[in-house]
């Protein structure tokens, strides 16, 4: 079987699809929200060095990207042992070397990189802007205004995927997303 | 060359696989093999079933290499038809 057909499996048989879905919303709006909170801080506070901009919000970028595997590995890997454990006493026989044993093995790990790579990636998409200006492309609005353009946008495509998953209408979950970043960046305005 | 047309086996498998997916991987082994899985009895976290696997020559060692690669336990061979192959190609 193709490793792609395998990592199908051993999902569909822990029925862990669900869960990473919901961990790539879950932490690709953590991602999204930080970079909103921390460009818009930054805008509040009158801040125009790009570098120092773009060094903050990579390094929370970074480590949100490291505290989703983490802790995904940590507390995914930890239930998957118990329900192998489970499974392996109502059997009475030892599933290591099956497909189960090697869901359990291999699952925390697929959902710990799903639930490490969406705040990483939305976040490096956030401040693709930051990158541009910086390596000298004249973007058409200032670097921070497009950023949080982005922000904005990454939320609203977050609500379109919640919407297609749930049935809902795509325009209506964006919506419902966006007006939750609209209130973030209104918080943190507040700060000025 | 004697060749097994038929296998009726009683096995104990997790609830996942269900019995279709079970059942087609089990047809895997194959071109010609026919399966059909009968659910016998559902407890908690397992199920027992009873296998009927036809075709013109199973392999029975990969057959119960793909029982145990889906988390599943031969109980017992309850019925068995085979044939004399070289009977037929004389």
């Amino acid at each position: 079987m193709l490793p792609l057909g395998r990592a199908h499996l051993w999902l569909k048989l822990t029925r862990s699809q669900g869960i990473a879905r919901r961990y790539f919303v879950v932490n690709g709006f953590d991602g999204a929200l930080t970079m909103l909170g921390l460009i818009m801080g930054f805008r509040v506070s009158g801040s125009s060095d790009l570098a120092m901009v773009l060094n903050a919000c990579l390094g929370a970028a970074i480590a949100l990207g490291v505290s989703g595997v983490s802790s995904a590995y940590v507390s995914e890997a930890a239930e998957r042992r118990k329900a192998l454990n489970e499974l392996e006493e109502a059997m009475a026989k030892d599933l290591g070397g099956s497909a189960h044993g090697h869901a359990a093995r291999w699952v925390p790990l697929l959902i710990a990189l799903v639930n490490g790579a969406a705040p990483l990636f939305i976040s490096l998409f956030i401040l693709s802007p930051l990158w541009l200006a910086q390596a000298g492309i004249i973007l058409p609005w200032p670097p921070l205004l497009a950023a949080l353009g982005c922000a904005f946008f990454a939320v609203f495509l977050l609500g379109v995927f919640l919407g297609r998953v749930s049935g809902q209408h795509w325009l209506h979950s964006g919506l419902q997303t966006l007006l939750i970043a609209l209130i973030t960046a209104g918080l943190v305005s507040l700060l000025g | 060359m004697i060749n097994v047309n038929r296998l009726v086996l009683d096995v104990l498998k997790p609830h996942h696989p269900n019995a279709l997916e079970f059942a087609c991987a089990i047809a895997e082994i194959g071109s010609d093999c026919r399966v059909q899985v009968t659910v016998l009895e559902v407890d908690e976290k397992t199920e027992s079933l009873q296998v009927v696997v036809t075709g013109s020559r199973l392999d029975f060692e990969r057959l119960h290499e793909t029982i145990g690669q889906y988390g599943g336990s031969l109980h017992s061979i309850d019925e068995v038809e085979v044939s004399n192959g070289s009977q037929g190609e004389a």
